[in-house]
């Protein structure tokens, strides 16, 4: 009786445990994801996010484009640790701190108007250049080696899966997490978002009725310290033909 | 016994380890999500402003929208005969509330036949059909929730609705005419519905109005069935219909005043949606006085901890 229990288990170590860990090895592996095992991030790509992408300005127009009033933060769940924040914002102080990119962070970089322009770094890393100051963001779809955790940045570390729509049909998004950020504003005007702050994305596409594509970019931002609750926006992008509109500009505390 | 219930964990071990592991993989996002259920909105991005006159921010209008939105009196929202017009199917992204949504399904074959968005006070029910029926005459009856084909696309619900009644796009009198389209897509990730609204006019709009707002799943059904009824406001069933000259409307400036904004972006021109217009600006923009009242909150948030002051 105890044998069959053993020979049982042996089984089902094998059957369920064993052949899980492998493929979660293999997805994990960056060498096998760009070799011919598995097809990497960039082959299995269920959408192509690549290419010159513009903002196109339709929502939040009034703290986009222009600098809000100081002290605004009207639809922000802002904390009350926030609030004495947003009242000193000060865009001098933040000049002679070397501080001009605080509004440019992954927490707010999709909303600076501006124009991306993303393609692959390599076959397992998207990369995304901004044009409005001047920022990269790498998102990686393979486990990095372990190293020492490095120093928090603007755009942080992201890791990337593709989230394919299942067989027959075609499509999907793309989810990215975004962390190790240095403290940064999610407006102009110095509402802030802390270095224990998290982003959440998906990427989708979306033909437009004449033609062209819409990149729309579902974003929460989740702070334990200055947000009483996520802060959820989706900023969209229409598709461009070239980079003939690209106009790099650098980080302005101001503007 | 003790030999069984070693076992027994080394079984749930192996399971566990089955579990865990696979989640490194990559997620398959269904073909159809399940649509049907309350859905309340998150409240953090701003697509109507503050509902102050003569604000036509974020919109690409045409010299006749604008001369008719110019015209456009909100008092007219006072006569009795126009109380309960209601908005058109735009209002289901441009307004404050969330979405009801319901299935139908045909009870031979259990597919759905359609799906309804539930209206509210001033919205009318919308209902999106999901079985390909024909798409009615170009003569058959406009209304405000129009007609409306869905059908499921790369893992998100899209839709396309047309036969819209004569209305408004912004709740400060700019039109929208029956001859506009509006094409829906509607993704879910997780417990939130991002739905995306691109709206074409070719009498009153130079480049479509998109909108993308999000609404997260709510544990608690939502019921905004309020039945609208009309009283008297002030104006007697009858009386002329409020408007001003075009070029007379005495709130033209009140919108660019309050915050020190450029007239053509109140105005809604094109240009002013694109990032060129932020750089043509920059020189000449000056930001309005700190912020001294009603500075803060406003949306529905999801409270995660104490109050926001």
């Amino acid at each position: 009786m105890t044998r069959s229990f053993v020979a049982g288990l042996v089984f089902a170590v094998v059957a369920f445990g064993a052949p899980a860990f492998l493929d979660a090895q293999r997805s994990l592996d960056p060498a096998r994801q760009g070799g011919s095992a598995s097809p990497s991030a960039r082959e299995s790509a269920p959408i192509d996010l690549t290419g010159y992408w513009v903002s196109y300005v339709t929502e939040n127009w009034r703290y986009r484009m222009v600098t809000p009033a100081k002290g605004e933060y009207r639809r922000i769940p802002a904390s009350p640790a926030a609030v004495p924040i947003i009242n000193a914002w000060d865009p001098s102080a933040d000049e002679r701190a070397g501080q001009q990119c605080k509004s440019y962070g992954a927490g707010a970089i999709m909303t600076v108007p501006g124009r991306l322009h993303i393609t692959w770094q390599d076959a397992n890393t998207l990369r995304i250049d901004t044009d409005a100051g001047t920022q990269t963001r790498l998102f990686r779809f393979s486990a990095r080696p372990s190293s020492p955790r490095t120093r928090p940045s603007w755009q942080g570390e992201s890791t990337a899966r593709w989230e394919p729509v299942a067989a027959p049909d075609k499509g999907g998004s793309l989810r990215v997490v975004t962390s190790n950020l240095r403290a940064g504003y999610l407006r102009k005007n110095g509402v802030p978002y802390s270095e224990r702050a998290t982003v959440s994305e998906h990427f989708d596409i979306a033909p437009l009725p004449d033609g062209g594509e819409l990149l729309l970019v579902t974003t929460i931002v989740d702070d334990p310290v200055y947000l009483n609750a996520p802060y959820v926006v989706s900023p969209h992008f229409k598709k461009e033909p070239d980079g003939s509109k690209w106009d790099p500009t650098p980080c302005s505390s101001r503007w | 016994m003790k030999t069984r219930r070693v076992i027994l964990g080394l079984l749930l071990v192996a399971l566990g380890a089955r579990t865990v592991f696979t989640q490194a993989g990559p997620a398959v996002l269904p073909s159809q999500f399940e649509f049907a259920g309350s859905w309340a909105p998150i409240g953090t991005e701003d697509v109507q402003n503050d509902s102050v006159p003569v604000d036509y921010l974020g919109l690409a209008l045409t010299e006749d929208a604008r001369t008719r939105a110019l015209s456009y009196d909100e008092s007219q929202k006072s006569m009795v005969e126009r109380q309960c017009q209601g908005w058109g199917a735009a209002y289901a992204v441009l307004g404050p509330f969330g979405l009801r949504i319901s299935s139908r399904s045909d009870p031979a074959t259990n597919r759905v036949v359609s799906y309804s968005i539930d209206a509210w006070e001033d919205w009318n029910e919308m209902t999106i059909w999901m079985d390909d029926r024909p798409r009615p005459s170009v003569n058959a009856l406009h209304t405000q929730a129009g007609f409306t084909l869905g059908r499921w696309e790369g893992g998100a619900l899209a839709a396309r609705t047309t036969h819209i009644k004569a209305g408004f796009i912004r709740k400060t009198g700019v039109p929208l005419s029956d001859q506009a389209t509006i094409d829906w897509r509607f993704f879910r990730h997780g417990d939130v519905l991002t739905v995306l609204m691109v709206a074409r006019d070719p009498v009153y709009l130079v480049e479509p109005e998109i909108i993308s707002k999000g609404f997260r799943l709510s544990k608690v059904p939502l019921d905004y069935r309020d039945p609208c009824v009309p009283g008297f406001e002030g104006r007697e069933p009858g009386d002329s219909v409020p408007h001003f000259p075009p070029d007379e409307n005495p709130f033209l400036d009140e919108f660019m005043k309050l915050y020190n904004l450029p007239r053509e972006a109140v105005l809604g021109y094109r240009d002013t949606l694109y990032p060129e217009y932020r750089k043509k600006i920059k020189d000449t923009y000056v930001p309005p006085p700190p912020c001294s009242a009603d500075c803060g909150v406003a949306g529905n948030f999801v409270r995660r901890r104490g109050p926001t002051p």
